[in-house]
């Protein structure tokens, strides 16, 4: 950590660049902002020494508030509040504090291990099937690819019955979402709208 | 003060409660209105318990005492909103309808013609005496003057002098001094008449003057992480983005025709053509000239009917659609009457599913009583990143973007949204480099993510298109004044314009950032503004409508807490300014009266509307009409339900009838804090299924005593679409309301549960009706009727 910089600084700098990639060293309980006057409770070095600190926020409610993710060895182990956040001050409600959950949990042997409900495998399920398969990328990628241009090849519109240029094709529904980024839900709507021509497009804001 | 109507931040938003429990301590008040004594309610100095569906009774009884007791806001009233505009002589309102109520095509539709303002030319006629039996406020007087505190009473079913005290409290909110923070969320939304509800909500705060006030406004909580983000990206299906209106081929067959009929004359919207230009440049690129309408015609029209959720069921239903994306959603656990919508994906030929676990959407063909041999649907289903798994932004609430830095690879195979989506692209352009049914935008559509040495498309590149560019030197745009129409800009969702711009002024290298980045934690002015803590759409304002903050002089209506105020000689400003603090064209200080008329910049006629003269659906003021699902016939007239409910036929049509005795109970869907919507991360958290291991109802010690269930018993919660087995939960948290002399019992009930993950129970919502708001089709979750009985 650069000298002269305080933890709650820190996180400044993430808008920087070398985002979220510096090892937090020798923390102790010492409340690092508070300046020199107040005391410090040393109770020796914690166990989240050697976790990387990377700014992030909950996928939960609409609060959005602002998490500090430790990891180590590319796992979650656990998430607080961020302190400079005016939205939460520091704090996390239940699901905020649980959010490392879905990343890893503690095991019976009381280790932490990744959530064993995690989907980590492309999965397909056949008609009539009464199972998933594993897949990979490539072969659900250019599957997937097949039946959206069979679909949309069979039930484009390129004029409606008043002769009016409508271009859309109403048997392909795009429906989410409210639970990925911005950017993500930018370039889908983009795609299906701008692209294929859906019409069918909305989002659980409905639910 | 507070007034939170159809919402439990302390479960369902808990860091806005914590804002709202400091406040409380700074000696603020707070009201709760609800149909459960709900954690928040606990933490209230006025409960106001009301029978589901009853909101607008409650609020248009607090807007008549204001009236009657004169403890509305005057000179708000006066100058920032529509009460003095004449309405149309034609108009009139008669037992529960409104003029101009006519049959079309076998279908009830209002000819808003009698709902219009007076005009004289281009200019709207006014009486600003406000005596004129058609001016806006004589028409509203008289409309709310039929919910006195006992009429409301019989209709909510709350005690008389609960309902005084909590008029009588927020109308200390009408002082011009003092600001009224009115809070809702699904409560208000989830009704057949929701918009309206919503209305009612706004017309409460117009009449007390909280509009634009620090510490005021009408603040709906967001549910989801980015469920205000996605609204502003175009994921529903009537905007494009931003609340561009999707090109209708009944409305708009040609460019100029869209552009004529969405754009306004006056207010903001009247830069429409701006930005559709700008965002069509950011789609079709150079392949979009002035020439061809930037490829307008590339984009789909709809045909004049709804697609939301509930339509796109009734397609699926019917047949129509045969392929279907769904992404982070679940619907067979948030959807109403759930099971049948999860029988209705049985008519798809394939569906793609991504998500972090297994949900009840994806694994519809092997839920309770499904037999997978009969289903032909093909399932993909894709194994997406986490939060903290990605890079990108999303948006809260308050509208803030901070963006999200990536901690940790997304496990085994799992991939972000952004790489699924663009290798999705890819990969459909692959199958129609060969031709296929209009392949244009397909082949043509801006697509250049790809970098150098890394596998995940350049988000930079993504969050430059959605912020906006100068197409010629690529120069990043930190305002949408500066969008054209003339093609020479680039704009996916104009309303974000700003929050991918560096500040050249920023002397902070700490915040010389793109302003989403932002941690600044300064906050002068002292009012929770924090202007550098990333950053706020639109333009980084945190209070939109903030020219009401101060009177038509300019002084603040809050002397200690002023947020944008004229000293005598210019503007000063403690928050961005969404009106002109200087002539654009002489630079110099515009004075108060200049910026005092049209404070509702989105508005054409830019003042708060009491009357709505384009009118909703159902009417230009809300009116009390009974769930569609009702134990009671309505008190108020004799216009049982909202005539424009939306309705669906087939295996979505079923119902209980009025005052059915087989279903006597009204039930209400409620969230806890422990578990999230659908619950599809929520159950899968060892942590939190400790906390709230499974599905139940709560309902009062007197229905429990009458059907002999104690706490912990197994009940049978049924409805007319279905029935669903779950534990029984007795507290007076409900207890039986006296509507028409007669107790309702109510049953709150919970959702979050399906038959994936850790933690399994019933689907709450296979219970609820299939039956939509008028206006936007949300479903009416809130209010509808069950029975019980011991399993
Ligand atoms: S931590 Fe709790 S309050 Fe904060 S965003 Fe997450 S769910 Fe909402």
């Amino acid at each position: 950590m650069k000298k002269g910089i305080s933890r709650r600084d820190f996180f400044k700098y993430l808008g920087i660049g070398a985002a979220g990639t510096v090892f937090f060293e020798g923390i102790s309980a010492k409340p690092a902002a508070a300046g020199e006057n107040l005391p410090s409770y040393d109770v020796g070095p914690l166990k989240i020494t050697k976790t990387k600190e990377t700014s992030s926020g909950c996928s939960y409610c609409g609060c959005g508030c602002t998490t500090i993710v430790y990891s180590e060895d590319d796992k979650v182990v656990y998430i607080e509040g961020d302190p400079d956040s005016p939205i939460n001050e520091g704090a996390l409600c239940p699901k905020g504090t649980a959010l490392s959950d879905v990343y890893t949990i503690v095991d019976k042997n009381r280790q932490r291990v990744l959530n064993p409900g995690r989907l980590t495998e492309v999965l397909y399920r056949a008609p009539n099937s009464d199972k998933w398969e594993v897949k990979d990328w490539d072969w659900a990628l250019s599957e997937i690819a097949k039946r959206v241009k069979k679909t949309r090849d069979e039930t484009f519109e390129e004029k409606d019955e008043n002769g009016v240029t409508v271009n859309r094709t109403m048997a392909i529904c795009q429906m989410g979402s409210a639970n990925v980024n911005n950017e993500e839900d930018y370039i889908i709507n983009k795609l299906m709208r701008g692209g294929l021509g859906v019409v069918d497009l909305d989002h659980c804001a409905r639910l | 003060m507070f007034l939170i109507i159809g919402s439990n931040p302390a479960e369902s938003h808990p860091m806005a409660m914590r804002h709202i429990g400091i406040a409380k301590g700074k000696g603020a008040k707070i009201i709760v209105v609800d149909p459960r004594f709900t954690k928040t309610a606990a933490q209230a100095d006025i409960y106001v318990p009301l029978r589901p569906g009853t909101d607008i009774s409650f609020l248009y009884g607090l807007m008549n005492y204001a009236i009657e007791n004169d403890l509305y806001q005057h000179e708000y009233v006066q100058n920032y909103t529509n009460a003095s505009y004449l309405i149309s002589p034609d108009y009139h309102f008669e037992d529960g309808l409104f003029s101009g109520l006519e049959e079309k095509d076998g279908k009830l539709v209002y000819n808003t013609a009698s709902w219009a303002y007076q005009k004289d030319g281009d200019n709207i006629r006014k009486d600003p005496t406000l005596q004129d039996p058609q001016c806006v406020w004589q028409i509203l007087k008289k409309h709310v003057s039929r919910y006195d505190i006992k009429t409301v009473s019989n209709v909510t079913g709350t005690p008389e002098d609960t309902l005084l005290e909590a008029y009588s409290t927020y109308c200390e909110s009408g002082k011009p001094d003092v600001a009224g923070n009115l809070i809702y969320v699904l409560g208000i939304t989830q009704h057949s008449y929701g918009t309206q509800n919503t209305r009612a909500t706004c017309m409460v705060q117009l009449l007390l003057g909280n509009v634009g006030m620090p510490g005021g406004g009408v603040n709906p909580q967001r549910g989801q992480s980015n469920v205000q983000g996605a609204c502003d990206m175009g994921m529903l299906w009537n905007n494009i983005t931003a609340y561009l209106a999707v090109p209708d081929a009944t409305k708009h067959p040609t460019y100029q025709d869209y552009l004529d009929v969405t754009t306004p004359k006056t207010g903001y919207w009247s830069n429409t053509p701006k930005f559709v230009a700008s965002l069509l440049k950011a789609w079709y690129g150079d392949k979009a000239t002035r020439e061809n309408d930037f490829c307008f015609d590339w984009l789909p029209k709809s045909d004049g009917k709804d697609h939301s959720h509930m339509s796109s069921y009734g397609s699926l239903e019917e047949g129509h659609i045969k392929g279907v994306f769904c992404w982070a959603e679940n619907p067979s656990v948030a959807g109403p009457d759930a099971s049948n919508e999860a029988k209705a994906l049985e008519k798809a030929d394939w569906m793609v599913c991504v998500d972090i676990f297994e949900n009840e959407t994806a694994a519809f063909w092997r839920r309770p009583g499904a037999n997978p041999a009969e289903i032909d649907t093909e399932v993909f289903l894709l194994p997406a990143a986490h939060i903290y798994e990605k890079e990108g932004t999303r948006t809260n609430s308050a509208r803030h973007i901070p963006w999200r830095w990536k901690a940790v690879e997304p496990p085994g195979q799992a991939k972000s949204d952004l790489w699924i989506a663009d290798r999705l692209y890819k990969a459909i352009r692959k199958e129609y480099e060969d031709g296929g049914a209009f392949t244009d935008p397909i082949l043509n559509i801006t697509w250049d993510y790809d970098q150098q040495d890394n596998d995940e498309p350049d988000i930079e590149k993504i969050a430059i298109e959605i912020n906006g560019y100068n197409i010629a030197d690529g120069r990043v745009l930190g305002t949408f004044g500066d969008l054209k129409d003339d093609g020479s800009t680039a704009c996916g969702v104009w309303v974000y314009t700003g929050y991918y711009y560096v500040d050249p002024q920023e002397q902070d290298p700490l915040l010389k950032v793109p302003a989403t980045k932002r941690h600044g934690t300064e906050d002068k002015s002292g009012l929770n503004v924090y202007p550098k803590w990333t950053f706020v759409w639109p333009l980084n304002r945190r209070i939109v409508y903030n020219r009401c903050s101060a009177d038509p002089a300019g002084r603040p209506w809050k002397k200690d807490k002023p947020l944008i105020y004229w000293d005598g000689a210019k503007w000063v400003t403690n928050d961005v300014p969404d009106f002109g603090i200087v002539n654009p064209v002489t630079k110099a200080p515009s004075p108060p009266e200049v910026t005092a008329n049209a404070p509702f910049i989105m508005l054409p006629e830019g003042q708060g509307r009491f009357f709505n003269p384009s009118g909703l659906k159902e009417g230009p003021m809300p009116e009390h009409y009974e769930p569609v699902e009702s134990p009671v016939k309505n008190p108020i007239s004799s216009q049982q339900n909202n005539p424009m409910a939306m309705r669906w036929d087939g295996i979505f049509s079923k119902l209980a009838e009025t005052g059915s005795e087989e279903f006597p109970y009204v039930a209400t869907t409620v969230h806890y804090i422990e578990h999230y919507q659908t619950g599809v991360r929520t159950r899968n958290s060892p942590w939190l299924v400790e906390l709230m291991p499974e599905q139940f109802a709560t309902i009062s010690p007197t229905l429990a005593a009458n059907l002999g269930i104690k706490a912990g018993d197994d009940i049978i919660v049924s409805s007319a679409r279905a029935e669903i087995k779950c534990k029984a939960n007795v507290l007076p948290i409900v207890r039986p309301l006296i509507v028409n002399d007669s107790p309702v019992e109510i049953v709150s009930l919970p959702w979050h549960w399906g038959y994936t993950g850790l933690s399994q129970g019933d689907v709450g919502n296979n219970l609820t009706p299939f039956i939509g708001d008028a206006n936007v089709a949300v479903p009416e979750y809130k209010a509808f009727l069950v029975n019980i009985r011991k399993a």
